[in-house]
C-alpha cells in the first residue's frame, strides 16, 4: 500500500481536524440543488472512524425526532465543506456499536479532561504535548 | 496495439472537480525492456517481447544468460509477448515506459483471476437449487438432473456442472487511464482488474 499512498499524498485535505470516536462533531455537507449549492449541517457523535488516507471514512450518530440516524462520511472528499469539533468524549472502544442499544441518559459518554497535560510529573509532560497538539 | 506488463498494486480512490468518487485501481508498469522482436519475414507475424522485474542470477538458466547478456540486458522474471506491437525506432533492447500511455486512454487489462477453488454449481453458475421443503432430504445445492434416458444415452458436452471457478485468464475491456506518474511507474485505472495484488497484469491500448 505504500507506493500508492505516497502517490495519493497530495490528493489528502489538509484541514481534516484531530477528533476520535466519542467527539461530537457538526460535518458541513455540500448539497446541491438545481444550479445552487448550499451547506447542511449534520451534528453527532463519532462512533468510528474506518480506513485511511483517500479511504479513510467516519460514521456519525445523531438521535432526530427520536429516530436513531447515522451517516458515514468520505472524509477526504470534496463534498465535506468543514468538520467542527465540538466536544471530546472519553470513550475505551474504538467503534461504539454499543451506543445504538442505547437511549437517554445510558447513551451519553462522559467528556475527556484535560488531566494529563495538567499533570506536574515529568514523564506525562511528554505526553502531554501529543495530547495538546490533538486538541 | 501497444502494451506493457505491469503488477497490480492495490485499489484506493479520487475525488474529482465536482466531488465524485472514482474507485481507481493503481498498477506498477514498466520498465519493459524490448527483448526480441517477431517479424513477418522470420516469424510469419508481427510482435514485440517484452520483460518486466528481474530474475536472480540464481534462477537463470545458462542459455538465457548468455541471450541476455548478448542485449546488455539483466535477465526478466516475467516475459511476455504482444502480438501486432510494432513501435517505431524501438529495437532489441530499449526499454519501454508507462509513459506510453497517458490520462484518458481507452485500455483493456488481462490477468488471472482470484481462484475461488472447486465450486458447486450455486456458486459456478448461479443456479438456483432444488426446493428446500416439501421433503428434501440431502439434496440441497445439487445441480439437478444432467440428462434424459436411451436418448441421447449420455450427458451433453458443455453441460453446466461443479468445478474449478476463478484462477483463470480474464479480460477486462474499456477501462480508463485516470493518472500516469512515469518518474515512479504507475498509472491509475478507474475501476478494478482481475487479480489478486501483486498479481501480474498485461496492460494494451484498445
Amino acid at each position: 500500500m505504500n507506493r500508492i499512498s505516497n502517490w495519493t499524498q497530495d490528493d489528502l485535505r489538509k484541514d481534516v481536524p484531530t477528533f476520535a470516536p466519542g467527539d461530537t462533531v457538526n460535518v458541513w455537507v455540500r448539497v446541491v440543488e438545481g444550479d445552487k449549492e448550499r451547506l447542511q449541517a449534520f451534528q453527532g457523535t463519532v462512533i468510528g472512524r474506518r480506513g485511511g488516507g483517500l479511504d479513510e471514512s467516519v460514521t456519525v450518530r445523531k438521535i432526530s425526532m427520536g429516530v436513531g440516524v447515522e451517516r458515514i462520511f468520505p472524509l477526504q472528499s470534496p463534498t465535506i465543506a468543514k468538520i467542527e469539533v465540538l466536544r471530546r468524549g472519553h470513550v475505551r472502544r474504538a467503534k461504539l456499536t454499543y451506543l445504538r442499544a442505547l437511549k437517554g441518559k445510558k447513551a451519553r459518554i462522559r467528556e475527556k479532561t484535560r488531566t494529563v497535560s495538567s499533570g506536574p510529573a515529568s514523564a506525562t509532560a511528554k505526553a502531554s504535548v501529543s495530547s495538546d497538539s490533538a486538541e | 496495439m501497444i502494451g506493457l506488463i505491469g503488477k497490480k498494486l492495490g485499489m484506493t480512490r479520487i475525488f474529482d472537480e465536482k466531488g465524485n468518487m472514482i474507485p481507481v485501481t493503481v498498477i506498477e508498469l514498466g520498465p519493459n525492456p524490448i527483448t526480441n522482436l517477431r517479424t513477418d519475414e522470420t516469424h510469419g507475424y508481427t510482435a514485440t517481447c517484452l520483460g518486466f522485474e528481474q530474475k536472480r542470477e540464481k534462477l537463470v538458466k545458462r542459455a538465457q544468460k548468455g541471450h541476455y547478456a548478448k542485449l546488455g540486458l539483466p535477465a526478466p522474471r516475467i516475459e511476455r509477448e504482444i502480438r501486432d506491437m510494432r513501435l517505431e525506432g524501438k529495437r532489441i533492447g530499449d526499454t519501454l515506459k508507462c509513459s506510453l500511455f497517458s490520462a484518458g486512454d481507452k485500455i483493456k487489462v488481462s490477468g488471472v483471476s482470484k481462484g475461488k477453488g472447486y465450486a458447486g454449481v450455486i456458486r459456478r453458475h448461479h443456479f438456483a437449487g432444488p426446493v428446500g421443503t416439501h421433503g428434501t432430504h440431502e439434496f440441497f445445492r445439487h445441480g439437478g438432473a444432467i440428462g434424459a434416458h436411451t436418448f441421447p444415452g449420455r450427458v451433453w458436452k458443455g453441460l453446466r456442472m461443479a468445478g474449478q471457478m476463478g484462477a483463470e485468464q480474464v479480460t477486462v475491456a474499456g477501462l480508463t487511464v485516470v493518472r500516469v506518474d512515469a518518474d515512479a511507474n504507475l498509472i491509475m485505472v478507474k475501476g478494478a482488474i482481475p487479480g489478486p495484488a501483486k498479481s501480474i497484469v498485461l496492460v494494451r491500448k484498445s
